[in-house]
Order: structure tokens, then sequence, then C-alpha cells
């Protein structure tokens, strides 16, 4: 029995060898210089409290690079200034991480105007800028930036059709829509396309309005909804703004029987109980089948963990938080593919490749480096965000709720 | 578009008196600062911020009643003005030197407030938040009415304190002419001292307001300052009635002007009103 034991041990001892062997260089401690990203986040100022989520799904990703091998064997360092939510300012920034930090490589800021003043930057020093949260694709000339919210290159004129063939799907077409919306850039033109799907699908627009971003007084906006009586409600809101007119429209006793929201402020409103069955866009929610993408369970557990620990109100991950969390698995993934920091070489592999994300494949080779518009519809049932179309990305058994 | 029913207009008077109301609270103590004491306070709003979040946490953690948090925040925010208003005698700040003063005392408070409650949105949930009735056809919302009747009661009972009280007639004599006010044994730091507190203190009372109405984001105070400043210029400097009958008539003018054009129209009403009220009075403010 001895004898057997003994010979037994020598092979497993080696087999055991060759797994540490294995682990320990998978797993290696990366060494040497490291790689050092930089970028800027709206982490003071009106933007503040989204990019608060930015630098949670950073500091996540960064850690988690250096917990396997960083990139290229060395460790991962992020340098990440505050843009004070200010586009002039992240453009001196991004100067200054290019021309003294003298990082390696660029990770986008927060937001269209922030991003669009980090692109001149970025294009001035042919650097790759990888971003998450670019509103408007038309705008995104430079050709070595590459935008992992995956709104596709004219979500005006996608979007609108998901969210009524979304309707429609479930036998509730409205024949009369009223369309109310804010001035902010991002959402206005979103709002342009929906009059013209409206137009398009033969449906009625019983009322258009628009306000300009920081009004404070939805009461009037609400009673001229109210006094419209449409079927469904598009809301071209960012931020507070749809919580605002839910708050004005619920103080005059008035429920819209569909109601949209572009980009919503997404804790506040599912937790507002006037905006039971609010419908928003998103790209990805805390359920199958995004949690079956690459890295997203991993991610979400962290994340929320994280967020509840920095004190933010609401913990589950969702556009924002998917979206940033894209763009470092997208600018590892280029790093990772071509073992290269070279701007040009990143930026030609990207340009021909798919990346899996947690969002599902991003691909950079249409207009403006954008591709498919991966937006769903998402609504509030039971105080929590559920994706309810296309049916390919929706909650196991999640449909339109109008009651 | 077809013409507005008198419902939609009504509805939408009222909404715009309730935020008058509110530019007319957040005003009254900017105007009396500004023109009894020759302190433009920009910190004023950032004030108004700091007391509606305390309102918030008071109630979240607390279980604080907001209008019972008043009994705390009122007294706190008069002993705050106080010591700023020593701090501005101390250094003798002039009426400019006091716009870039408070204007770092704004910056380092929203920071303040960002440190302790974060960025994120917060909202006071209270048993006045839903609390509304019907009046005829008009719906009247409980926090907004409550905005009102405080913003009515403080206006007229400074008014009235300031026109018929020995302390208000000595406020408007240093006001007017301080040399002369102290030669006649009128304490002008006492007095700058206590109105100071004052102001603060009405800073605090709108703060509360602010938290019943409103979702709290530290940067919205930004938001509040144009339309309040056209507020208190058209309503007349340390004038207590002036910001509130100026807020409604804003309101009302904006909310009017969303009912019957485009809402996107509506921010240029309250400045088109200042320019016109300084073309027609100039000396007026």
């Amino acid at each position: 029995m001895k004898l057997s034991i003994r010979r037994a041990s020598a092979p497993i001892a080696a087999l055991f060898g060759a797994l540490a062997l294995a682990v320990g260089t998978a797993c290696a401690a990366p060494s040497g210089q490291p790689v050092r990203i930089g970028s800027t986040l709206a982490l003071t100022g009106p933007l503040a409290s989204t990019g608060i989520v930015h630098q949670i799904v950073g500091d996540i990703y960064v850690e988690q690079l250096n917990k396997k091998n960083g990139l290229l064997g060395r460790p991962v360092e992020w340098i990440v200034k505050d843009d004070q939510s200010k586009p002039d300012l992240a453009r001196t920034l991004y100067e200054q991480l290019i021309t003294v930090d003298k990082v390696d490589l660029l990770m986008g800021p927060y937001a269209t105007g922030a991003i669009l003043s980090a692109m001149g930057v970025a294009q001035r020093y042919n650097k790759v800028l990888v971003h998450h949260t670019f509103g408007i694709p038309s705008l995104a000339k430079y050709d070595a930036q590459f935008p992992t919210w995956s709104l596709g290159p004219d979500p005006a004129a996608t979007f609108p059709n998901t969210l009524f063939d979304a309707l429609a799907a479930a036998g509730k077409t409205p024949k009369t829509v009223a369309i109310v919306t804010s001035k902010f850039p991002s959402v206005h033109f979103m709002s342009l396309g929906a009059r013209e799907a409206v137009k398009k699908r033969g449906m009625q627009e019983v009322v258009f309005l628009e306000w300009e971003f920081g009004n404070r007084d939805f009461g009037a906006i609400a009673a001229r909804v109210k006094d419209a009586n449409p079927d469904f409600v598009w809301v071209g809101a960012i931020g507070l703004e749809g919580n605002q007119l839910l708050d004005a429209m619920k103080k005059i006793d008035y429920t819209p029987p569909l109601h949209f929201y572009m980009y919503p402020a997404p804790g506040p409103m599912a937790q507002a109980t006037e905006a039971k069955n609010a419908l928003a866009a998103t790209i990805f929610e805390e359920h199958p089948p995004y949690l079956s993408n690459p890295g997203a369970a991993e991610f979400v557990k962290l994340f929320n963990e994280r967020a509840a620990k920095a004190g933010i109100p609401y913990t589950q991950v969702e556009t924002q938080a998917a979206a940033s969390y894209s763009a470092w698995q997208v600018l590892d993934a280029a790093v990772t593919a071509t073992k290269s920091l070279d701007d040009k070489v990143l930026a030609d592999w990207l340009r021909k490749n798919k990346v899996d994300t947690i969002q599902g494949k991003l691909r950079f080779d249409g207009p403006s480096n954008y591709g498919d518009d991966l937006m769903a519809v998402k609504q509030v049932q039971n105080g929590r965000w559920v994706t309810i179309w296309p049916k390919s990305v929706a909650a196991p058994g999640a449909t339109l709720m109008t009651k | 578009m077809g013409a507005p029913s008198f419902s939609l207009l009504a509805q939408s008077v009222l909404s715009g008196v309730f935020i008058g109301a509110l530019y007319g609270l957040l005003g009254l103590g900017l105007s009396l600062s500004w023109g009894l004491l020759r302190q433009i306070n920009l910190a004023h709003f950032a004030l108004a911020f700091l007391a509606a979040y305390l309102c918030y946490q008071l109630s979240a953690t607390g279980k604080i009643d907001p209008l019972l948090s008043l009994a705390l925040i009122v007294p706190a925010f008069f002993a705050l003005g106080v010591a700023m208003q020593w701090v501005f005698a101390r250094f003798d700040i002039t009426p400019f030197n006091s716009l870039l003063v408070t204007f770092g005392l704004t910056v380092i408070i929203e920071a303040l407030i960002q440190l302790i409650w974060t960025a994120d949105f917060r909202r006071l949930e209270s048993g006045y938040g839903d609390a509304k009735f019907k009046l005829g056809f008009l719906y009247v919302p409980a926090p907004e009415l409550l905005t009102l009747v405080l913003a009515l009661a403080l206006s007229f009972a400074i008014w009235a304190a300031l026109r018929h009280t020995d302390v208000g007639k000595a406020l408007r004599a240093a006001a007017e002419d301080g040399p002369i006010a102290t030669a006649f044994g009128v304490n002008r730091q006492a007095l700058a001292l206590m109105l100071s507190g004052v102001c603060t203190a009405l800073a605090g009372v709108a703060g509360v307001c602010i938290a019943l109405s409103y979702t709290l984001a530290p940067a919205q105070m930004y938001g509040w300052i144009g339309v309040v400043f056209a507020a208190v210029m058209m309503g007349g400097l340390g004038r207590p009635l002036g910001p509130l009958f100026a807020g409604i008539v804003i309101g009302v003018s904006e909310a009017v002007t969303m009912a019957l054009t485009s809402p996107s129209w509506a921010p240029l009403v309250s400045f088109s009103l200042l320019i016109l009220v300084l073309l027609v009075r100039p000396r007026k403010a």
C-alpha cells in the first residue's frame, strides 16, 4: 500500500506542480514600468452624480487587470483628473495628460461635451480615444475614436423605431403622441427623430414642446400634456427632468397611459411611484441574458458592492456603468490582441475586429466608427428596471406592462 | 395649436404663483442683505441648499418632520449668519468684495455638500410630498402652498417690522446714512449682526421649502441665481415685499409663456422683464 501511494504521488505532484506553474504564469503579478492610462471625469460639478459611476467602474477594471497580468505583463496605473463637468477644462487636462503626464493610453471622459474636447486633443496627438458616453454620433469625426455606447451611427432614426416596434408588438400602437423635450443636445435630436418616426408611422402628434435644459417649473408643461390627452408621451428628458415632469403631472392628477423618457436618472425614476411602467432606453440591465455576457456577472457583483460603499443611492449596473466597463474591455482587448501600446496599431486593430463586451459584441467599422444600435427598451416594473424589447435581450418573461 | 383651455391657463398661472413665491422667498434674504447691509451675498443660494440637505438628513435619519426641522435649522442658520457678518465686519469687506468672498463661500459649501451627501440626487420623502387638494378644477399641491404661505407671512412680517418697529427704523436709517444713524445712537454693528442672522435664517426657511418640493443635487444651487437676482432687482433692494411680488410676476409670466407658446421661451421672460423695469424705472433697483 505504501508503495502504491509513493508510486502515485510522483505523477500527482508533477501534475500539481504543472498546474501551479500554469496558474502562476497566468496570474503572475505584473511587473516593470506601469502602463499609464489617462482620463478625466466629471468628479465635481453638475455631472458629478454620474461621473462617480465611471470612476467606480474604472477603479474596478484596473484592479481586475492588475490582479491578472496587467497589460502586456506590466501593472496598470490609471491617472484620472477632475474636469469639474467643464468641457474646456477637459481639453486642458487631456493636453496635460499627454504632454506632462506622458500617459501611454487615453480613456474618454464622461458626457458628450467633454468627449468632444478630448477628441480634439487626441486627434492633435494621434492618440486612440476609446470613450463611453458620446451622445451625438454624427459629431464624432476623428478616425481613431471608438465609442462603446452602442447607439449606432444614426440613433435618431433607429431607436424611435425600436421603441414603437416594442409598443406595436404588445398591441399598444398609439394613435396620438405628445413629444415634449429638453433642448439638451443629445436628447433633442433624438426627439426630432421621434417626430419623424411618428409621422412615418401615421400616428398623430398632438403636442410638441421644447424647454431649455435647467428648467425648474414643469407645471405648465404637465398641464399642456394633460390637456392634449395623448395615448403616448415621449419625453426627451435627461437626468432629473423626467422626474420633475412626472412630479408636475402627479400634482395635477395626471398619469400618461404610456410614457417614455430618453435618458432618465435611473435611480430616482425607478424609485418614484409615479414612474410606474415608465419606459426608457438601455444597453444593459442586471438580468439575463445580459448577465451571460463576458465579465458581466462578476462586474455587477463588484459594482453593486462598491456603489453601496460609495454611498450612491442607486447601486445597479445600467447604461452608464455598462458603457464605461465596455470601454475598458475594448481598450484591454486591443492591447492584448496586438501586444502593443502603439496608437496606430491599436486603431487599425479596432477598426477590423469585433470586441466582446458586457453589452454584447461591439464593432467599429460603420460611419464615425459606430457599429450596431444595440439600444433596447426597458420599463420600470415593481420598482426596478427590466428590459422588455427586443426579445433577444428582454428579461425572462418580461413584457410591456400597461397597468 | 388651438386655444388653450381655461383650466390649462388657470393651472399654469397657479403653478407660476407657486414657483414665484419660492423666487420671492429666496430673494427676500438676498434683497435685505444687499439693500440694508450692502452685501451681495451669493452664498445665500448655497446656504439655502445646505438647509435643504440638512432638512433631508433630519427627516431621513432622525425621522424629524420637515416643518419641525425649521426649529433646528432657523436658529442654527441665524447663528451662522451672525458669525459670517462678524467675519465680514472684522475684515471690512466692501460690497464688491462681498460678491467675490461669498462666491468662494458658495464653492466651499457646494464641495462640503458633495463630500457629505455625494453629488447624487437626494429626495426628501415626507407626507407633504404627495399631499394635495382640489379647489374647483384646480389642483393645489401642499408643499407649494406651504411655500406660498411662508413667503407671504415672512415678507409681510419683515415689511411690518422694518416699517413699524424701532429696530426696523434703525436698520433703515443705518442703510440710508450710517454715520448720521450712529450719531443718533444706532448701534450699527449689532444691527448688522442681527440682520445677517435673519437673512441667513431666511435662506434656511427657503431651503426647507426647496427640500419639500424638489429633488436635490449640489450643483442645482446655481440654477436659481439668475432668476432670483432678477426678482430682487425688479423688486427693489432692501424692500421685503418687492422680491415676492416680482417673483410672482416672473413666475406667472414664465408659466403663461409655457402654456401659450414654446416652454423654451420661458427663461427669456425674467430677464426681459428686468430690462423693461430698468428701462422704465431706472432708479427702482
